[in-house]
């Protein structure tokens, strides 16, 4: 039987305050545990929150980077559970009013079309904290559990898709893009190692062209789109393998483990809690005009789809090469910077997606953390298109660069590689090695003329070994074409 | 001294008639020789309270006028004061000190109050008998076999035999006003978010405000004086100019409109607090007030409705009481859920775990739109009630409690009966509106209150109204017989 796929998203991004949602505590991290966690956000007895207004704001920049309503009498529910993680006993989110009403985000496919993604709606809430169940350091003796709240409190916005992504790539295309735009707003420093950006997947199967819905699964906290992508393709194939074998699959919630490569069942839906929400009456609601929702709309930054089509009509991209270069925030502020010193955009582009792409995947370094400056990158292009390097050259200077050898002017003069162009002391080897090899020259007499070119690559080698590889091979095509040439 | 009105206590200090020393001294001894008797403090401050009237001392020898320095009063221990024990009146939090002050505790402190200890309560704040505390009922001084009226009992207690001036208190459905009127005192709770509710052990976050428990409408406008502020701790608190609440205390009363509603003197109210309070009326008529019958229509859902909504909130604040981070926590856990279960059984007490369960059912799904949504519904129309009434009336006047206190256990045994001892004082909460009670009289010996409730920010109105009937009568005067 054919099957489709289903697939919703629940994505929970940490916002980029500085300090949490409800109280002064900052959000930095990788403190140690229970240093940023502040009276309110132990949740002493008699603390009361506040709302950080740089979390309504950023909340609001997404919402209408994703062209979405904008909940002008927003207000925070409080959803109650016990867990050690979650110091009062309930979490601070919105349920009936979020900030950020139904939008859209458009992805592209494999193919090259263009898909719509439905937004439901997105909420801003706080961040749990998190239990620690090992470490000696920490002073944890066998069997024993630790809390850190250093992360309770943290501003997230939780964006809830409507299911209406087909596959796995679907839904990492949509996850790409979601990531795209957060960072490209600012509003999320979008490092998934940390747990900046959180997905959950709702996944379900049913016979193709079938109406309606199958029996959904939830897995969990997906923090890297690799294992986004495995653990779809896992839990589908995992449905598929059921139904067909005669069984069904339980509405439960799932989590994935990315290093071995396996789900398994955290809870089902008889489980699930009663989280009896109901409005927060220690906060009041958030009614906000249309003035302050202008003037964010006024000062939004660049957005993805934006910045992707100026860079195919400002640089004479292809398509596939704008996407590469502008998804990524920071990845398009590298090329820009590097056009800017380069003085072209298609050898800027080649670069960065080619020798350095490789380079930096192969030392699993970010782009942010690139031995090689945008600028040092340009500075080096730009001395291949004055020819004072070759492009094989440019190789060696650009391992000189990354390296830690300083910019290209330096590996250049330290390591000897300027490129011989003057045409005198060319001329000058073309004639030497003429006169050393009269049989190659009398061959390429005898030769069709049709040939004759391709057997100026040895003349030519035998210059590049006499210079050692700096004659600019340009040059000494034509001095030799046009000595050999006068001989015949 | 202790016979003394805080103004009057005040006015010694500046005139360097007794030193703050003296009488913190002088109340401290007081409370060492006779609170055994009422049980109205959990803890007595004394280093604390001693080293604050020296500093108090000095502030005015150097010429500090704020009249609240070097006055002792005391807390009731439902305001975290670092450094001291706050314990809520539970088990849950015997050992709990606070890493910071309350505001109003601040803000008392700024003015160079000092902390005589902290009072008995209801635990959590949950009861109109001060029965449920963990640290045992308080006595009423004007009958010791009778209840002083909850939460704010220890308060009361305290005020009403002369341990303290002034006390801090707090009122959810009544607990300022009530206990006020079982104890001969008066009490006010001012407009919802007047005076800020940081650091002060949340019951029902909608309805809990603070107010001061003092013998005189006079001293009660001195300590609101210097409770209400605007503080940008609490969200619900309102940023607003506080007026000084003793300026007006002497405008005349010619031309105020009383509002009497028919709801407020129906069944169960007491004959002899019915008759005490048709006097006040008489009185304020005399004063040269205008008396108008008035109706609050939906008066007969604010008990249903309250015990909705607190209950519902009072399941959420206090689950932070977790035995995880502070507070009592059960010995030897078998896994988690024991750890919760027994932490909080082992330290709730019956009235407690009563309002948690009920809050709880009343969110939980299926019964949320029956119960809460309902019960905001009706709040809404209580509230437009009396926004309907001081269209026509400045204030609204009736009895506080429908009976003089009550002997202890009575009511124990049916909550129902325990929770229409704040039938007429629960819609002020629910509308926000400030309320105060005063004394009006004596029935069998004990105690009657008179309620003023004001419109939003009019706390000076009522005030004003309060002093004025103090000024030709004597029941805030009158003192129980034995407390020496």
């Amino acid at each position: 039987m054919q099957w489709e796929t289903v697939i919703g998203l629940e994505v929970h991004v940490q916002l980029a305050t500085k300090t949490k949602i409800f109280s002064g505590a900052s959000t930095a991290f990788g403190a140690e545990p229970n240093t940023q966690a502040c009276a309110i956000d132990l949740a002493m007895p008699g603390t009361l929150p506040v709302v950080n207004e740089q979390a309504y704001r950023y909340a609001t920049m997404f919402g209408l980077a994703i062209d979405a309503e904008i909940g002008k009498h927003s207000f925070f529910e409080r959803k109650n559970y016990f867990y050690p993680d979650l110091p009062k006993g309930y979490q601070t989110t919105q349920l009936e009013a979020p900030i950020v009403g139904a939008g859209h985000v458009d992805i592209t496919l494999a193919d090259g079309r263009t898909k719509r993604v439905r937004i439901h709606h997105a909420h801003l809430e706080e961040d749990a904290g998190k239990s620690l169940h090992e470490g000696a350091a920490l002073g944890l003796r066998h069997g024993m559990s630790g809390i850190d709240l250093n992360r309770a409190g943290t501003p997230l916005i939780e964006i809830v898709s409507e299911p209406d992504m087909r596959s796995a790539e679907e839904a990492v295309a949509f996850a790409k893009k979601l990531h795209s735009i957060v960072t490209s707003l600012g509003i999320c420093d979008g490092d998934m190692s940390q747990g900046s950006m959180r997905f959950d997947v709702n996944i379900s199967v049913r016979p193709a062209g079938e109406e309606k819905l199958g029996t959904r699964t939830e897995t969990k906290n997906l923090n890297s789109f690799r294992f986004m992508e495995e653990a779809i393709k896992l839990e589908v194939e995992r449905q598929i393998d059921l139904i067909e074998d005669g069984g069904q699959v339980v509405q439960e919630t799932r989590l994935y483990n990315g290093d071995r490569k396996e789900s398994r069942s955290m809870r089902s839906k008889e489980e699930a809690n009663d989280y009896r929400y109901f409005p927060c009456p220690d906060l009041l609601p958030v009614v906000i005009d249309d003035d302050y929702i202008d003037a964010i709309r006024k000062s939004l930054p660049e957005l993805p789809d934006a910045r992707h089509a100026r860079f195919k009509e400002t640089y004479q991209l292809s398509d596939y090469d704008a996407s590469q270069l502008s998804d990524d925030l920071a990845t398009a502020q590298y090329f820009e910077a590097t056009v800017t010193a380069a003085g072209d955009a298609k050898l800027a582009a080649n670069w960065i997606m080619g020798e350095l792409a490789a380079r930096l995947n192969a030392a699993d370094l970010a782009l942010a953390n690139s031995p090689v400056s945008a600028t040092q990158l340009g500075g080096m292009i730009a001395r291949i298109k004055d020819g004072t390097i070759s492009s094989k050259q440019a190789k060696e200077v650009f391992e000189g660069m990354w390296a830690g050898e300083g910019d290209a002017d330096s590996v250049i003069e330290k390591r000897g590689l300027k490129q011989v162009s003057d045409t005198g002391a060319l001329e000058a080897m073309a004639d030497e090695v003429i006169a050393a090899s009269p049989k190659q020259v009398e061959n390429y007499k005898n030769a069709d003329a049709d040939k004759r070119p391709k057997m100026l690559g040895y003349f030519v080698g035998q210059i590049m070994k006499a210079s050692k590889g700096q004659a600019n091979p340009t040059a000494i095509n034509e001095i030799l074409l046009k000595k050999l040439d006068a001989l015949l | 001294m202790h016979n003394k009105t805080l103004a009057e206590l005040s006015a010694g200090l500046q005139a360097k008639t007794w030193s703050s020393v003296e009488l913190t001294q002088h109340f401290l001894d007081r409370i060492k020789r006779l609170d055994p008797n009422y049980n109205s403090f959990i803890t007595v401050t004394e280093d604390v309270a001693l080293a604050q009237a020296k500093a108090a001392d000095a502030r005015l020898a150097a010429g500090e006028t704020h009249p609240l320095c070097g006055v002792p009063i005391a807390h009731k221990d439902i305001f975290c004061t670092q450094g001291v024990k706050t314990t809520c009146g539970s088990k849950m939090l015997d050992n709990f000190i606070s890493p910071y002050d309350a505001t109003v505790v601040a803000n008392f402190q700024a003015a160079g109050a000092v902390m005589l200890g902290k009072t008995n309560m209801d635990e959590f704040a949950m009861g109109s008998s001060n029965e449920t505390s963990f640290f045992g009922p308080v006595k009423n001084p004007w009958a010791t076999g009778c209840v002083p009226g909850g939460s704010s009992g220890g308060s009361a207690a305290a005020v009403a035999a002369r341990l303290a001036p002034g006390a801090t208190a707090t009122d959810t459905g009544g607990s300022i006003r009530q206990p006020a009127a079982l104890c001969g005192l008066t009490g006010l709770k001012p407009t919802y978010g007047r005076v800020s509710r940081w650091g002060m052990i949340a019951f029902a976050s909608s309805l809990d405000q603070a107010g001061p428990m003092t013998r005189t409408a006079e001293d009660a406008a001195l300590m609101l004086n210097t409770m209400a502020s605007f503080d940008a701790k609490d969200s619900t608190n309102i940023d607003r100019e506080v007026p000084d609440y003793t300026a007006s205390l002497n405008d005349s009363l010619a031309g105020l409109t009383l509002g009497v509603p028919k709801e407020y003197f129906g069944e169960g109210l007491n004959p002899g607090t019915q008759a005490a309070v048709e006097a006040a009326i008489k009185q304020y008529e005399a004063l040269g007030a205008t008396i108008k019958p008035i109706s609050l229509p939906h008066s007969h859902l604010a008990v249903p409705a309250y015990y909705v909504i607190a209950p519902a909130e009072c399941s959420a604040n206090l689950s932070r009481f977790d035995g995880v981070r502070y507070g009592h926590r059960c010995e030897n856990p078998a896994d988690l859920a024991d750890l919760y279960k027994r932490s909080r059984s082992e330290a709730f007490g019956e009235e407690v775990q009563r309002r948690i369960l009920v809050g709880t059912y009343c969110l939980s799904a299926g019964y949320y739109d029956a119960y809460y949504r309902k019960a905001q519904k009706v709040r809404r129309l209580i509230k437009q009630d009396f926004v309907d009434a001081f269209k026509e009336v400045d204030l609204v006047i009736g009895p506080t409690s429908p009976s003089p206190a009550f002997a202890f256990g009575a009511k124990g045994a049916d909550p129902i009966a325990m929770y229409l001892e704040d039938i007429y004082t629960i819609a002020t909460n629910l509308a926000g509106l400030p309320g105060m009670s005063l004394p009006c009289g004596l029935v069998d010996g004990k105690p009657v209150g008179l309620q003023l409730i004001g419109n939003y920010f009019e706390e000076a109105r009522m005030l004003n109204a309060a002093h004025q009937y103090q000024q030709v009568t004597d029941f805030h005067q009158q003192a129980p017989a034995d407390i020496a």
